[in-house]
């Protein structure tokens, strides 16, 4: 579904991303981590052009991503992305954020956009919010409504850049409780993400990226019992060591 | 590293013992204001005195021109009486003599109850603009279609025809050149905030967009015009149009001007945009873009409304300009309000000397306008739906 190919990437003279080979098949839930400043972020980005890259091929539902704007619009509407700060449209409600895109991209008429919002929200359980502004909501709630706004373009691959990190310590079992959901129902998902609970919970396969590069490819049981990479082994002692 | 699994079944607290307790009452009135002037007074001795004088000046002031401006002032239209009040009482006589010419500048004596019916009509749409509701979804389209009906009701009344066709009213034709005063005002400044505000919208997307030869023609354009006062602009547009294309039937002077001023608050209008749009995070566009909304409307529905939201004091200020730089049109021979002042009096030895009086008068309605515009510039706010403040 997704394959990257020898992809690099530099900001200047800053090698981003260096020879990055990775392919993800319908369904997987992938969990990338490793230290800040890894790439981590920047590979996801490039599945949905947020980020381009300088050479190498990528893939994605069979749609070779390249200069053209065309091939770029066609893989968004199958991309769905939660950010770290939510980046829900503050002067829109929480309904109208859910719409725009259904309404504007997919044509759809607003009552079956209104009737998808809603199921939605149902499913984030943050329906009797519909008609809020994100401000007037917590961080845990907003991350919901971002999650089911991408859910709204019905999305085949869902991908999260470190969904809880914005979020106070309380509010985060909350959207990883949503993320789990999804996890169960089968929808491909890349995660970024330090919530190693989770991680072992979902993933089919974690990702370990440093200096961007991909060090270690494994299952979460191979992962977290016998990591190889003496990289990967000193990564997890630090988080586990309190 | 688990605690977060076992977080949501420690949350269920009972919270009854929080019981909320309502804010002071705030106390307005004229007690609690002495009261803060003596604390201020106390607290502040220096400030104290000077706002103590100033308020002194400003009543001995207030007072000086209540005796100029109405007790020793002459009312009525009567000259001898102006000129044995002069320097020591008003002589808004002056106004009653010559308001007609003020007002509707050289447009022909018999027929200016067109221009008053064209500016009643403008006053009404615009005060119809002021209620907030009618901004709503809902009911917006009747608002711009009252202003289209607006626009053609104008031009019927005051040139007799409808663009240069005879309609068969029986109205009879009256050359652009010949109108003036406030109708003139009102339509030089309306038409070129409507149409410079999209252009400089227009214009602000080109200087902040990727594309290299579209950002330098918009950068090029913008700082060209700003770099040039409107005088010249004005000036340029009257005269060298017939010099830069000859042989061509140049347009009517009337819409020179007027593509004099868009053109030139458009530059403006684009850079109060621009930091707008720079105002935006990035975010924002890149959670437009994950969603598949294209360039258009991704501006169209995320970028925009938050950034005019955020710079709509600058761009209110930028229509109080175009508002008042109307005033600069006297010099390619349109006499709007400020230029009709002039041809009310320049040539008229006996009013000419008060001037003054005429200055206050169109200041007053100038500021009666300006005051309007903020006002209805609130309600674009409420319309445009901005982020409510925390209630919590």
């Amino acid at each position: 579904m997704i394959e990257f190919k020898l992809i690099n990437k530099w900001y200047g003279n800053y090698h981003a991303l260096r020879d990055i080979n990775l392919e993800v098949k319908e369904g997987e839930r992938v969990i990338v981590c490793g230290p800040s400043g890894s790439g981590k972020s920047t590979l996801i980005r490039c599945i949905n052009a947020l980020e381009d890259f300088q050479s190498g091929t990528l893939r994605v539902n069979s749609v070779s991503l390249n200069e053209d704007l065309r091939s770029v619009q066609l893989v968004r509407q199958s991309v769905g992305m939660v950010f770290q700060q939510f980046n829900l449209f503050p002067h829109l409600t929480v309904l109208q954020n859910l719409t725009l895109a259904p309404i504007q991209v997919k044509k759809m008429s607003p009552e079956n956009a209104l009737f998808l919002a809603m199921a939605q929200l149902t499913r984030v359980r943050i329906e009797e919010h519909a008609h809020k502004f994100p401000a007037q909501l917590s961080g845990g709630q907003q991350q919901r409504v971002a999650i089911a706004r991408t859910l709204c373009m019905e999305p085949k691959i869902l991908l999260f850049d470190e969904p809880t990190s914005a979020l106070d310590p309380e509010m985060i079992q909350e959207v990883l409780d949503v993320m789990i959901e999804l996890a169960t129902q089968g929808i491909t998902m890349i995660c970024v993400t330090h919530e190693m609970g989770f991680a072992k919970r979902v993933a089919s396969r974690i990702v370990f990226m440093d200096q961007g590069q991909i060090m270690e490819e494994a299952q979460p049981e191979d992962f977290f019992n016998h990591p190889k990479h003496p990289r990967t082994q000193a990564f997890l002692a630090k988080l586990l060591d309190h | 590293m688990h605690d977060h699994l076992h977080r949501a079944k420690s949350t269920k607290v009972s919270t009854h013992y929080l019981k909320s307790q309502n804010p002071p009452k705030k106390i307005r009135s004229w007690s609690t204001l002495i009261h803060l002037t003596r604390l201020e007074f106390k607290q502040h001795p220096v400030q104290g005195a000077l706002s103590m004088i100033l308020l002194v000046l400003v009543i001995l002031s207030g007072l000086a021109f209540l005796n100029w401006g109405v007790f020793n002032a002459v009312f009525i239209s009567d000259e001898a009486a102006c000129q044995l009040a002069r320097s020591t009482g008003a002589c808004w006589g002056m106004i009653a003599e010559k308001y007609r010419l003020i007002l509707w500048g050289r447009f022909p004596f018999e027929e200016q109850w067109r221009p008053l019916t064209s500016v009643v009509l403008i006053l009404l749409t615009l005060s119809l603009s002021c209620v907030g509701t009618l901004w709503r979804p809902a009911y917006r389209q009747w608002l711009y279609l009252s202003w289209v009906w607006c626009a053609a009701i104008f031009e019927i009344l005051m040139s007799g025809t409808f663009f240069g066709i005879d309609i068969g009213l029986g109205l009879a034709k009256v050359e652009t050149d010949l109108w003036g005063g406030l109708p003139l005002t009102l339509l030089l400044s309306i038409v070129s905030i409507a149409l410079a505000t999209p252009l400089g919208i227009l214009l602000a997307l080109a200087r902040t967009s990727d594309m290299p030869m579209i950002k330098t023609l918009a950068v090029t354009y913008i700082e060209l015009v700003r770099g040039v006062p409107l005088i010249s602009v004005l000036f340029m547009a009257s005269f060298m149009f017939p010099l830069l294309m000859p042989g061509l039937q140049s347009p009517d002077v009337l819409l020179r001007v007027l593509a004099g001023i868009t053109l030139f608050s458009a530059a403006y209008t684009a850079e109060v945009v621009r930091a707008g749009l720079l105002s935006v995070g990035a975010g924002q566009l890149e959670a437009a873009q994950s969603l598949g909304l294209g360039y258009w409307k991704t501006q169209r529905f995320v970028v925009l409304p938050q950034a005019l939201a955020h710079v709509l004091p600058g761009l209110v200020n930028n229509f109080i300009s175009i508002f008042k730089d109307t005033s600069l049109v006297t010099i390619v021979s349109l006499y709007e309000l400020t230029g009709a002042l002039g041809l009310a009096l320049n040539g008229d030895a006996i009013w000419r000397p008060f001037k003054l009086e005429g200055y206050l008068f169109i200041g007053l309605i100038y500021f009666c306008f300006c005051f309007a515009l903020s006002h209805l510039s609130q309600n674009f706010n409420k319309a445009s739906q901005t982020t409510p403040k925390m209630s919590a």
